[in-house]
């Protein structure tokens, strides 16, 4: 069955969406990687759907989609607070908060 | 125990015996300085309308059928099952121990008022007397234990204040602490014997205790019997808490006559005496009594030989006749009557002694070493009188008062017929002995020989006020063992407390102890007149002397015992206490702040600021979480 293809192809997507989270240090990347893993699990989630043949999956992906959308609300803004402050979108150099 | 009727007529006004000597010490303590012109008089005035009641108290007690009165007051304590009255039992026992108190307080206090003429504390004085006469008349009139237990604070609290009454002078702070807390010591064992009352038997009081002892497995009576013994051994000065009884000799005199002679240290005895019904259950514990009496009376009678401070020969001298008392109690039916004899007795000639003593003091400025006195007898004739026939009453001339009472006591102990009669008899009339020995040696130090005062001392005799008490104690001294053996026999008296003991059938024939005793007694004064009275008597202590002299002028070393066996002990558990404390204790408190603020500040470290890494502890949990759910699945 293709189900398997779309697990294997969120499953990819996920972990691409990790190891830039991870990797990367401009905070722009960062973010665009988080929404690759949100839309990873949103595809895990649709799939199922699809295939249990129920409409849970679907809707959980809808709200999946809502909260992130309202997350790139905040987190632009942010983003752009801390580059106007700082001239810098690195991730490593926003550090204060620490011991 | 005979039954107890209510009291009725004067006898309902028996309280008043503990009310008045009490409101005087209120009074005088309470008015403070204003007091002070008339203090010393309302304090005789208190103690003698008590003996005047005291006497027609008893006398109408002796018309009685039932010699056993009881007056219940109010209710002193009521929790749960503990139900003590504020009571009063007024039997033959108290009765005669009031007079006493009351008899001899009266001389006393009157005496007081010429000795402290000159003292600015004197009506503070007075109000301690009065205070430790309505304490002293609480202990023997209380219907129960608690009451005893509260008269028995109440004299240690008195003779604490009065020991320490020249508190300025560091050694009479010390003497008197002394004498508190090894009081204590005592205190503690009266009280586990009443807590074991209460536990056992579900009461304190007399007739409740000796009704029920009955009752009780015989390893519980002889543990009350013993810590019974502990309490009268702290109050009495007996072995093994006789030391602190010579220190409290840095008090005025008139409170070594009337404290630490005649009254207070003889409550032992009464305890003893009153709990008969108790120790007639437990043979054991008397054996106990009988051993601690017989050691007592020889080790004051050793160190009393030794000492050159007439008021501590003196007060060695009780410690040995306060021995032989419990000798006698510790005898059982036979000899509680004997014993109580010779502490009515003693209390008459002792305290005579001691107010003579004071008087020698008065005359010669305060000066207490003997070695200072000598050849008195010329200069101070009535208290040579007094002192000589208490001195021959304490050494048991014949017909005088310790011949008739310490010729009891060694008889009812040959009486007992086994191998620890004769040896405790033996003791006893070793004991009559030494007692000669010491008390010759006194005389002739004091009274005889060349005089060898200080610079400047000009002996003159007491103020009437002094001698006529004197005089009065020394006329008890000649009579009141004739009138107590013979003319109104006490046994008879006491009757209805300890029962009518069976005539005693004598194992040594009562003629050759009397010759017995008379034989030391000589020897004694023979050997004092070699020693002391045939040499002349150095100023200075001679300091090269056998062991043995030494041991005595050191009270047989009770002092160092207790230092090193009690002292030094519970100074080492009080410093490892300390130790433990400050590195046990608080060394794991704050040990375990230390390691939660280290550890803590350690792991704050990992708070690095940088983003990725928290990502990383997030992804690496989620892989942890979700590889356990797949093993739990899979599993």
């Amino acid at each position: 069955m293709t189900l398997t293809y779309y697990l294997v192809l969120a499953a990819i997507l996920f972990t691409i969406g990790a190891v830039g989270v991870l990797v990367r240090r401009n905070a722009i990347v960062v973010f665009m990687c988080v929404e690759l893993m949100l839309n990873s699990v949103n595809l895990t989630l649709v799939t199922f759907a699809r295939a249990t043949g129920t409409l849970d999956g679907q809707i959980m992906a809808f709200f999946v989609m809502v909260v992130a959308a309202a997350e790139v609300v905040v987190g632009l803004a942010i983003i752009m607070s801390i580059y106007r402050t700082r001239r810098s979108a690195s991730v490593d150099d926003a550090n204060l908060l620490k011991y | 125990m005979p039954d107890t009727v209510p009291a009725t007529g004067l006898l309902a006004w028996s309280w008043l015996l503990i009310a008045l000597p009490a409101a005087g010490a209120v009074v005088l303590l309470i008015g403070g300085r204003r007091t002070d012109r008339w203090g010393h008089l309302l304090g005789c005035a208190t103690v003698v309308a008590s003996f005047v009641l005291g006497l027609a108290a008893t006398l109408q007690l002796a018309g009685l059928d039932s010699r056993s009165v009881s007056w219940n007051g109010y209710t002193f304590i009521k929790v749960g099952h503990l139900d003590v009255p504020f009571g009063i039992l007024f039997d033959p026992l108290s009765a005669a121990f009031v007079l006493l108190i009351t008899g001899v307080g009266s001389l006393i206090h009157i005496y007081s008022i010429g000795y402290m003429a000159h003292d600015p504390g004197r009506r503070r004085f007075f109000a301690y007397l009065n205070l430790f006469v309505a304490a002293m008349l609480l202990l023997v009139l209380g219907s129960n234990y608690v009451m005893l237990y509260v008269g028995w604070e109440g004299v240690g609290l008195a003779s604490y204040l009065l020991i320490a009454f020249w508190y300025t002078r560091p050694a009479a702070a010390t003497a008197a602490k002394k004498a508190f807390i090894m009081n204590r010591v005592g205190d503690v064992g009266l009280a586990l014997a009443i807590f074991l009352m209460f536990a056992q038997l579900g009461t304190t009081s007399y007739a409740g205790v000796f009704g029920g002892v009955g009752t009780l497995a015989g390893g519980t009576v002889t543990a009350m019997g013993l810590l019974l013994l502990l309490g009268a051994c702290g109050k009495s000065g007996q072995f093994p808490l006789q030391a602190w009884l010579p220190d409290a000799m840095e008090g005025p005199t008139p409170v070594s006559a009337l404290i630490h002679a005649a009254t207070m240290v003889t409550a032992g005895v009464y305890l003893i005496a009153r709990s008969a019904p108790i120790y007639d259950q437990t043979p054991t514990a008397r054996t106990v009594v009988l051993a601690v009496g017989a050691l007592t009376l020889l080790i004051g009678a050793i160190a009393g030989c030794a000492y050159d401070d007439i008021k501590k020969v003196l007060a060695y001298s009780t410690v040995s006749q306060i021995g032989y008392m419990f000798l006698a109690v510790g005898l059982g039916p036979a000899g509680y009557v004997a014993g109580l004899a010779h502490l009515f007795g003693h209390g008459f000639f002792k305290a005579g002694l001691f107010l003579g003593a004071g008087s020698v003091m008065h005359a010669m400025n305060d000066e207490v070493n003997m070695r200072r006195f000598g050849g008195l007898w010329r200069r101070l004739p009535i208290t040579f009188a007094t002192f000589g026939l208490g001195y021959l009453a304490l050494i048991g001339f014949p017909l005088l008062t310790g011949y008739w009472t310490k010729d009891a006591i060694v008889e009812a102990t040959f009486d007992r017929g086994d191998w620890l009669g004769y040896a405790l008899g033996a003791a006893a009339i070793l004991g009559a002995g030494l007692t000669a020995f010491y008390m010759t040696r006194l005389m002739l130090m004091t009274f005889f020989g060349r005089p060898r005062w200080e610079e400047g001392v000009h002996p003159h005799e007491a103020p009437p006020v002094m001698t006529v008490p004197m005089v009065v104690l020394a006329v008890g001294s000649v009579t009141a063992g004739f009138l107590l053996v013979q003319a109104f026999p006490l046994d008879e008296w006491m009757a209805p407390v300890f029962g009518r003991p069976e005539e005693a059938s004598h194992v040594v024939a009562p003629l050759s102890i009397g010759i017995a005793l008379f034989v030391v007694m000589a020897l004694g004064i023979v050997a004092a007149v070699l020693f002391v009275g045939r040499r002349e008597v150095p100023v200075t202590a001679p300091a090269r002397v056998s062991p043995v002299v030494r041991a005595a002028r050191n009270g047989l070393y009770a002092d160092t015992v207790n230092e090193s066996v009690f002292m030094r002990p519970g100074q080492w558990l009080t410093r490892a206490l300390v130790f433990f404390d400050n590195r046990g204790v608080d060394g794991a408190v704050n040990g375990m702040a230390a390691t939660l603020g280290g550890s803590s500040s350690r792991l704050g470290r990992t708070q690095t600021g940088f983003v990725r890494t928290y990502a990383l502890g997030m992804l690496g949990g989620a892989v942890l979480v979700a590889g356990a759910l797949l093993a739990v699945t899979a599993g």
